[in-house]
């Protein structure tokens, strides 16, 4: 009895997921060019948010310069698909490097900044975070300066060109379910447990014979090479990339819709970036009020509601 | 390069470093007793630039400041120590106090999130525009052989050492100077000894703010011009300063803030104008990860 019930569950559940999914693939027949490039964005801040909730979320390390590796990402793509340097390689190609190149420098910034307490850190990659901007700003002869890098060449796949709203969403889409399930595994891997023990209380997880130093490095690197994936998305999108496009709010608003979500809870991610990137238009009018708003939100829920709206599920249970 | 060239930067250097060091010391002294980087000084610094502005636009006539120079000073000295040092009271209230026994990142967010609403706060009152400092000094200045120096700068060296000073007096041979002290040493020791530590945090709190709103309104009087965002790269410098003398430690910040004042200035001489920041970032990142206790080598009790 209890056997055919549960099947019978799980085929409900399969079901809900099938609709679910059919009803992300219908949603731009329904909402227009305009939502379906908001959704986009919110798409691509659900990458973002994940990568960072790996860092921040699950190993616990403030990471207050995550921009500076989603600038690397989109600057690398843009260098190698643009005239820019007369390069012109394919976005599936590049996808990769960008994300290794991100993932590379996530772990040269970590291997000395680990070494250092942890509000130091967060301070240390602040500083990264704002040289890197100077540095694309005004290093010209390399990154175009204020003027940025032009005619970004959009991913393309059987001659399908993916920079129109809708191509792009789908494109998105999909990042947004593959970087999910990835995250997933890895929250409930042997890894997610180590990080996690590492942020609960550093020297009994290193007591347990867990290698702290090299757990916090992977859980930048891939933290970094999510932001590195993100960066490619975005300058394939836009076509064209300026510094401006990667001042500290970037990194503020990752990390606050991961905070406001909850740390370390996938599900959380998504409803922070769809209330993060995706409210404001729906409240045009508070607009300028928004950060007003998101700056008094973080104050109050760090005192009342430190966990984020949707908490981590090992959170949740230790509450109970 | 000419003396005369060194003797200007060195000029220059100095005061802006005292501006630094002002800063500094708030970041210092609330890390000397709770251990946490007060994210949002450098908003209560730009508040300090704004109470000052509107301070001086208030006496409006700039003949009347002019005529009146000391007395448009204090006032709007006054305004804006009273605004920055009541800001900083604030915050601690709000924002901090209630997450004094919250995990380590809790407090720096909550930082983030108060920050943030400063700024826009200061915006939504004040519109996004620029202002522009009332021009109340007298130009021209004083020369001694290879060294000029306008009045302003003269002022704003001398009335920065001058707070410094008198802080260090206060923490040194004050009652209440003492029990920050040993407020700083061990909480819970101080509070047994009839001490009242909440009352001693916001104080140190206040005291910050105070010399962060005096290094707004310099600020703004040297570079003329403010706006909302202007405390976040002055913010992170005075930090830099308070990590260079050893955070927690009060002369250490002092020396912090003169030392990245002087470097920052005689790089320009070296380095295009705009890299003056990096300098001063890669010095921050720098200093962390090499020498985190600061250049005096001052050993940081680590309680947490």
């Amino acid at each position: 009895m209890l056997d055919v019930s549960l099947k019978k569950l799980t085929l409900d559940r399969r079901i809900q997921w099938a609709l679910f999914a059919a009803a992300l693939i219908m949603l731009p027949f329904g909402v227009g060019p305009y939502w379906t490039h908001v959704l986009g964005s919110v798409g691509l801040y659900i990458v973002l948010g994940l990568g960072l909730n790996i860092v921040v979320g699950l190993a616990g390390l403030l990471h207050l310069g995550y921009v500076a590796f989603y600038a690397l990402g989109a600057y690398t793509y843009a260098f190698l698909a643009s005239p820019w340097f007369g390069l012109s390689l394919s976005f599936w190609m590049l996808l990769p490097i960008c994300a290794l190149a991100a993932a590379v420098a996530g772990i040269l910034l970590g291997i000395p900044a680990l070494r250092t307490r942890g509000d130091y850190l967060a301070i240390i990659t602040l500083g990264f975070g704002e040289i890197m901007r100077l540095l694309l700003n005004n290093l010209d002869p390399l990154t175009g300066g204020p003027k940025g890098i032009l005619e970004i060449n959009p991913p393309v796949l059987f001659g399908l060109a993916f920079n129109r709203p809708e191509t792009f969403y789908y494109l998105v889409l999909t990042f947004v379910g593959l970087s999910t399930f990835l995250a997933k595994q890895l929250n409930a891997s042997r890894i997610g447990r180590a990080w996690v023990a590492i942020r609960e209380d550093e020297e009994a997880a290193s007591a347990m014979g867990i290698d702290v130093v090299r757990y916090k490095l992977l859980a930048l690197s891939i933290g970094c090479s999510f932001a590195g994936v993100g960066g490619a998305l975005f300058a394939s999108r836009q076509g064209a990339i300026f510094p401006g496009d990667f001042g500290l709010m970037v990194s503020i608003n990752v990390l606050c819709l991961v905070i406001i979500g909850g740390m370390g809870s996938v599900p959380g991610v998504i409803l922070g970036s769809a209330a993060l990137v995706g409210l404001p238009e729906v409240l045009r009018a508070l607009q300028q009020y928004r950060m007003l708003i998101f700056g008094a939100l973080l104050v109050v829920m760090m005192i009342f509601r430190p966990e984020g709206f949707m908490p981590e599920a090992r959170l949740r249970r230790r509450k109970t | 390069m000419n003396v005369e060239l060194w003797a200007h930067q060195l000029v220059n250097g100095l005061t802006i470093g005292g501006v630094y060091a002002l800063v500094a010391l708030g970041y210092t002294m609330v890390y000397g007793i709770l251990l946490m980087i007060n994210f949002a000084h450098g908003e209560v610094f730009m508040v300090g630039a704004y109470a000052g502005y509107f301070a001086l636009s208030f006496l409006s006539a700039e003949a009347y400041a002019r005529s009146h120079l000391l007395l448009a000073l204090a006032f709007s000295f006054f305004a804006a120590m009273a605004a920055s040092g009541l800001l900083a009271f604030l915050l601690e209230r709000v924002a901090y106090r209630p997450l004094r026994r919250a995990p380590r990142l809790s407090p720096l967010i909550s930082a983030i999130g108060a920050s943030i609403f400063i700024q826009n706060g200061v915006m939504l009152l004040t519109g996004a525009r620029m202002k522009t400092y009332p021009y109340v000094f007298p130009t021209g200045g004083f020369r001694w052989g290879v060294v000029s120096i306008s009045y302003l700068r003269a002022f704003i060296i001398a009335t920065s050492i001058l707070l410094m000073l008198v802080l260090y007096l206060f923490v040194k041979h004050t009652k209440v100077g003492k029990a920050m002290r040993a407020v700083a040493e061990d909480h819970d020791a101080a509070s047994l000894m009839g001490i009242d530590v909440n009352r001693i945090i916001a104080m140190t709190f206040f005291l910050g703010g105070v010399l962060a709103g005096a290094a707004g309104v310099m600020v703004g009087m040297l570079y003329t011009q403010i706006d909302h965002t202007m405390g976040f790269v002055p913010g992170i410098k005075a930090f830099t300063a308070a990590v260079l003398g050893g955070i927690g430690h009060i002369p250490g910040a002092m020396l912090g803030g003169f030392f990245l004042g002087l470097v920052e200035t005689f790089a320009v001489q070296f380095l295009p104008a705009v890299y003056k920041d990096v300098v001063a970032f890669s010095l921050l990142i720098l200093v962390l990860i090499l020498r985190p206790t600061g250049l005096l080598g001052e050993v940081v009790a680590r309680r947490a």
